[in-house]
């Protein structure tokens, strides 16, 4: 450990493990370090479910119940990939896919006022038949759908007088007459907006979403969302294991005493007593306690249901949307359902995720509108967690610190920030024409 | 490689008698493990094998009389070092290789912890094969044959003292655990008949990437 490494990373939670396998990958030296003796931080999945009541402190809880607690795998940030949004693409050109599978979530809903659960339509065809709208708010739909499809943002002859640079969504949506309920359930549940600030926005960002989101639909067909088997906590592993098959150093178990700083730039980082040299530090927000700022709370709540979420058909696995404005909020809240199918439970077991932005000094009566979409909860684990951001004057300091995983239910955002922190810690854009598969697969 | 993932091939990898299983290395650092699955994968070896880098899987065929084996061999890329294998490694392993150094008594200690830890996390049927590597080095041997075949016995497991310097035994033992493994849907017992691809693949659909990620 006496060596000097161009990245001493903290922390092997998604966000760092990326990193660190992108680093790695590019020839870079990396020393990946965890307090913890499992892979994941907040993205790992608790696994075997003592695990989960140990981490909420009720290790009394399971004995007998719940089956073979080696079938769980609890994520406890919960979250689903965009079949055709960035962290499938690093997982393809990482070649890292191949070291897990994933299977299709089986349906998308949406929640309306009056306690009506929808699937959101999966083509323009769906949306005629779905009871979702009137009959004339139908036609406006569909037209509307087919505009955004057809819309090509290199070609202003397809944008039909609606600039992405200038119009905003509010104009889009009156331009074809689309009522409050449509708009809602087309900002959030398709475009997957937590509020509505996007509305008074250009048009370009709302529209790229609800292409992403009808382009991952149509890779699979059934819903736009993957998920792997075993849950979450994989993908870290993935690309540690990426990082680690390129000489990136793992280091489980491994308190950090202390960050050390020479002239306001970083220097090393002590464990145990021990420095090791670095020219630069990577990490999650819980090893710099003193370096970023809380920005706002997530209210999450792990739910064991013995049957699927009432009214989405029996899914297996499932997300359910209630928009914010349908039970009078400011955000969203997610519902995010998965079973024994994904193998995160036991047989005959299912697991709900409800999770929301904290708005009220009540997280938990916040959840009440999802919590009660679920019928009989058998066992509920609430978990409020701060959201950090780095404080803006670590330039300097090479110490590079990712946000807290927010609220959202797809890996769009994370693979933003990871994006803007590699283009920060490198000073280049991440070019993944750079990775070749070649290099990756080995093959006799 | 031949494709993990590749959806829907009912009942896994029996398909014209080809099985396809995941295989993993255990042992201490240096004691041989990327040399054995070089000898044995490519023929070769090298005096002074740089620590694992670079090597994502290899793959290997191994013929037994009317079925095709293929081995798709997981090494550790030196996460075993500091005690930071992910579960990951294990996940779905049918067979695993656990090497020590004949002459490296601790190496021998470490490969019982190992055994141990596949018996506590991998799949109940793995096949576990135990190998003393660096037979040729058998004038510093400091773990003698008998001890390590009696408590292979005792356990289970195939054991076979191996040389990826002169190749002695490395296709034996690789061909011993393609024995071992279970290869007809018959095979009463076994959740796991070879491979099992689940799911979607990721790759499938995928066109030529040019623009930037996530945006």
């Amino acid at each position: 450990m006496d060596k000097e490494y161009d990245y001493v990373i903290l922390g092997t939670g998604l966000k760092e493990c990326i990193l660190s396998g992108l680093l790695s990958v590019s020839g870079r030296k990396v020393l990946h370090m965890d307090r913890n003796d499992f892979y994941g931080g907040e993205s790992a999945s608790m696994h075997p479910l003592d695990k989960l009541f140990e981490k909420f402190d009720d290790p009394e809880g399971t004995k007998d119940s719940f089956g073979n607690g080696r079938d769980w795998n609890v994520d406890l940030v919960p979250k689903f990939l965009m079949a055709d949004g960035g962290l499938v693409k690093l997982l393809v050109h990482t070649g890292v896919t191949r070291y897990m599978q994933f299977k299709q979530i089986e349906g998308s809903f949406v929640y309306y006022r009056g306690g009506t659960i929808y699937k959101v339509p999966a083509d323009d065809k769906e949306a005629l038949m779905s009871g979702l709208m009137g009959i004339f708010e139908k036609r406006r739909f569909r037209a509307f759908l087919v505009f955004v499809l057809n819309y090509s943002f290199d070609d202003p002859t397809t944008w039909d007088g609606m600039d992405p640079k200038t119009s905003t969504m509010e104009d889009v949506y009156s331009k074809f007459g689309l009522g409050k309920d449509t708009q809602d359930f087309t900002g959030h549940a398709i475009a997957l907006y937590l509020d509505d600030e996007y509305m008074t926005q250009p048009c370009e960002e709302p529209l790229r979403r609800i292409k992403l989101y009808y382009d991952s639909l149509s890779r699979y067909g059934k819903s736009p969302y993957l998920y792997p088997l075993y849950g979450l906590g994989e993908l870290p592993q993935g690309f540690a294991r990426l990082s680690a098959v390129y000489g990136g150093i793992y280091m489980l178990n491994k308190p950090v005493d202390e960050i050390v700083m020479e002239n306001g730039t970083v220097c090393g980082v002590k464990s145990e007593g021990e420095v090791v040299k670095t020219k630069a530090v990577i990490g999650d927000p819980s090893y710099f306690p003193e370096r970023v700022t809380k920005v706002g709370q997530v209210v999450r709540c792990i739910c064991i249901l013995s049957n699927p979420i009432p009214n989405t058909q029996d899914s297996s696995s499932c997300q359910l949307i209630i928009p914010q404005n349908q039970v009078n909020r400011k955000s969203d809240i997610y519902v995010c359902s998965m079973s024994h199918t994904n193998s995160v439970t036991a047989k005959d077991y299912y697991l709900a995720i409800v999770s929301t932005t904290v708005e009220t000094s009540d997280p938990l009566a916040e959840l009440q509108p999802g919590l009660q979409l679920l019928g009989t909860i058998q066992k509920k684990f609430l978990w409020v967690s701060d959201q950090f951001e780095p404080q803006d004057d670590v330039k300097d300091s090479k110490v590079f610190i990712s946000k807290s995983y927010d609220a959202t239910t797809h890996f769009e955002t994370v693979c933003e920030d990871i994006m803007n922190m590699y283009e920060q810690i490198t000073g280049e854009k991440f070019d993944p024409s750079s990775i070749s598969l070649a290099d990756v697969d080995v093959e006799s | 490689m031949a494709a993990r993932g590749t959806a829907q091939r009912p009942n896994g990898a029996v398909q014209g008698k080809i099985c396809q299983f995941k295989l993993v290395l255990l042992g201490e650092s240096a004691v041989g493990k990327s040399s054995l699955v070089l000898r044995f994968v490519k023929g070769q070896f090298h005096e002074y094998q740089e620590s694992t880098i670079g090597a994502a899987f290899l793959t290997q065929t191994v013929c037994l009389d009317d079925t095709t084996v293929k081995f798709e061999i997981w090494d550790t890329a030196g996460q075993e070092r500091y005690h930071s294998l992910a579960p990951m490694y294990y996940r779905g392993a049918q067979a695993a290789i656990v090497v020590y150094d004949i002459t490296n008594q601790d190496t021998f200690g470490r490969a019982k912890t190992w055994v141990k830890e596949l018996q506590r996390q991998a799949s109940p049927n793995i096949v576990i094969a135990l190998a003393g590597n660096k037979a040729d080095l058998s004038s510093k041997r400091m773990v003698e044959y008998e001890d390590a075949q009696s408590y292979s016995e005792d356990n289970g497991l195939l054991f076979m003292e191996t040389s990826a310097k002169t190749a002695m035994n490395v296709n034996d033992i690789f061909l011993a655990i393609a024995k071992k493994l279970p290869k007809s849907d018959n095979a009463s017992a076994g959740p796991a008949v070879g491979r099992q691809p689940r799911g979607v693949d990721l790759r499938e659909t995928n066109e030529p990437h040019q623009g930037g990620c996530c945006k």
